[in-house]
């Protein structure tokens, strides 16, 4: 995709996404906009994926696990009361950095938490370890190791939750503070606040869609996308690919748990189904529909069906529809929706605004 | 004074012994040839100089370092590029991209640089474009940049991947059989274009079954055969070795002969 057709599509899409809220607010569905701004978090944990997979060619089924580690690390941090360390040396101090805040739980008691900027921080710290740890080993073989690794780790972390009371065990972690951004931005679930939620959002999609966009574009990109197509050649030619490989499973784990700790604050709280397999599955499966190596049509695809789904339109049919789109798409546009949509709207601008072309041409 | 110097390698596959004790140097601005049957462990010995293989045994010295046992990226990056006996490109990628890659390792942007589209980076990114395109333009392919590589002829794959062995900026260049699977006309242009690269300052290695190309363009030529070295010396003297001509030469001509 071209710089200037990346200007378009962003345009589009942002245009389609502010649509969307006017006609939510029309309609009087405002509700609705909750479903699609957790839709909009989940898409940035497949555009991660999207790098890893339709770029680098490797595959990773613990990206669930990255979006509950950062999610978990945000919110047991921002819950778990450390008033009886109060008299502890230190602690004064991380509170006049603001590492550490007072605050009343949902009881009205005062209690002592990590505040969600040192949280989101710790959050991506221990997710760049872990990813680092994972795939060091996984990614310096060729082939589909990292799938192995990531979904046994996968399996773990999922473990790991349901069987900690820290974690908060089956039911998960409850009651987890607003996340104040800059200039009076909140992520919160609140309905006053819903509005701007599905915003800021919307906003950090479409600004990874730039940037991951410029790297796919780049020096970077192409080595990535050599390592996919033949890792002995691009070795051969300079690219330290396990390094490579590392650094953008790493990244993409980083924005999973980024959108974890979104949506986490957003919600309100986290729970282990988010760990499960089927949902990292559910992630490579949304890569997949959206044309692997496409990050609009990751951004698109994965945000409309996940949509849908927790608008409960599947029912209990939710996996089986799954399945089915994701068979679909790969048998027929195996590039994601969005290339022969694009040529379907070019070849109707053309009959429509009649730019006539020798009829044997037109094919 | 030698830029490439092998000293007694040797590589196994199981029982098999694809490189037994091998030992040679690559003069700086040469054209080395490697020549034997197949099966004589030209290929392996590739793969060895380029890091692709370890050897069991055996030490190498490039440009003075010792590059024995480095990951090929680092091999790439001292100075040594290669092409691959099956023309190896990007399918998925275009032409020019192709050869983009190639300057990898001259190049430094890292992830944030690029997704920042920092001014730097844009200022690379231009050079790269420009550079892959001058070397698309030397070996007369320009005018094939954006076509996907999957969609070249195979002549034109090998040009296109020599292309990009060049744009790594290499001081010396392996080509594995360059030659193979080219018309006549294809062959001689590919030997004067290799003397070009020769001298403009590139040191060449290069394994090849066409000896009458070997012969025209080659400084030294090292004769291998069952994984060892047969004979070396410049080509009038190694197509007068008496060995050479009754294990190499003599055999292919008589399996040549009949099928013209």
């Amino acid at each position: 995709m071209s710089k200037y057709t990346q200007l378009w599509a962003g345009g589009l899409l942002a245009a389609i996404l502010v649509a969307a809220q006017l006609l939510l607010r029309v309609t009087g569905k405002d509700y609705c906009l909750t479903q699609l701004t957790m839709s909009v978090y989940y898409a940035i944990v497949v555009l991660g994926l999207c790098l890893v997979m339709g770029y680098a060619g490797q595959v990773s089924l613990g990206h669930g696990a990255f979006f509950a580690i950062g999610g978990y690390t945000s919110a047991i941090l921002t819950t778990a009361d450390f008033s009886r360390f109060q008299s502890l040396a230190g602690v004064g101090w991380l509170k006049s950095i603001h590492i550490l805040e007072v605050r009343q739980n949902l009881f009205g008691s005062p209690v002592t938490t990590v505040s969600p900027w040192a949280a989101f921080l710790a959050a991506m710290v221990v997710t760049l370890v872990i990813a680092a740890v994972i795939g060091y080993p996984a990614l310096r073989l060729k082939g589909h190791y990292l799938a192995m690794a990531t979904l046994g780790f996968g399996l773990i972390v999922n473990k790991l939750i349901l069987g900690s009371s820290i974690a908060g065990a089956a039911d998960g972690i409850s009651d987890v503070p607003p996340f104040a951004l800059l200039g009076g931005l909140m992520v919160s679930g609140k309905s006053p606040v819903r509005v701007q939620n599905y915003y800021i959002a919307c906003g950090l999609l479409l600004l990874l869609l730039v940037l991951l966009g410029n790297l796919v574009r780049s020096r970077m990109g192409r080595a990535l996308r050599a390592i996919h197509d033949r890792e002995t050649a691009a070795n051969a030619m300079g690219i330290n690919t396990s390094a490579v490989k590392l650094k953008v499973f790493v990244l993409s784990a980083l924005l999973a748990a980024l959108a974890g700790v979104l949506f986490t604050h957003y919600t309100g709280g986290i729970g282990p189904s988010e760990a499960g397999p089927l949902k990292s599955v559910r992630y490579v499966a949304l890569a997949a529909a959206g044309g692997m190596a496409n990050l609009w049509g990751a951004a698109v695809v994965s945000t409309l069906i996940n949509y849908l789904s927790l608008r409960d339109w599947f029912g209990s049919f939710d996996q089986a529809v799954f399945g089915v789109i994701l068979i679909l798409i790969i048998a027929l546009a195996p590039d994601g929706p969005l290339p022969p949509l694009a040529l379907w709207v070019r070849r109707a601008a053309r009959r429509v605004f009649g730019q006539r072309r020798p009829r044997h041409g037109a094919a | 004074m030698a830029l490439l110097e092998v000293t007694r390698v040797r590589r196994s596959f199981g029982g098999v012994v694809a490189v037994e004790n091998v030992t040679f140097a690559v003069q700086t601005g040469h054209i080395k040839s490697v020549i034997g049957p197949n099966g004589a462990g030209k290929t392996t010995l590739f793969n060895i100089i380029s890091g692709m293989l370890k050897p069991d045994s055996g030490h190498i010295t490039f440009d003075r370092q010792a590059i024995t046992g480095w990951p090929p990226h680092r091999i790439a990056g001292a100075g040594v590029s290669r092409t691959f006996q099956n023309p190896s490109l990007f399918l998925k990628m275009s032409a020019l991209e192709n050869v983009m890659v190639g300057r990898h390792r001259r190049t430094r942007s890292g992830l944030a640089g690029c997704s920042l589209r920092l001014p730097s980076q844009c200022q690379e990114e231009r050079a790269i474009r420009a550079a892959a395109l001058a070397q698309l333009e030397y070996v007369g392919l320009a005018s094939l940049a954006n076509l996907p590589a999957g969609a070249l002829a195979f002549g034109q794959r090998r040009m296109v991947e020599l292309a990009r062995a060049l744009a790594t900026e290499p001081v010396l260049l392996l080509l594995d059989e360059p030659a193979s699977g080219l018309n006549t006309r294809e062959k001689e242009d590919l030997g004067g274009l290799i003397v070009k690269i020769r001298d403009q300052g590139v040191t060449v290695l290069l394994v090849e079954h066409d000896v009458s190309m070997v012969m025209d363009i080659s400084n030294e030529i090292l004769v291998m055969h069952n994984g060892a070295v047969l004979a070396e010396g410049p080509p009038v003297v190694v197509q007068n070795n008496p060995r050479v001509i009754a294990v190499y030469l003599g055999g292919e001509f008589q399996h040549a002969a009949p099928s013209q």
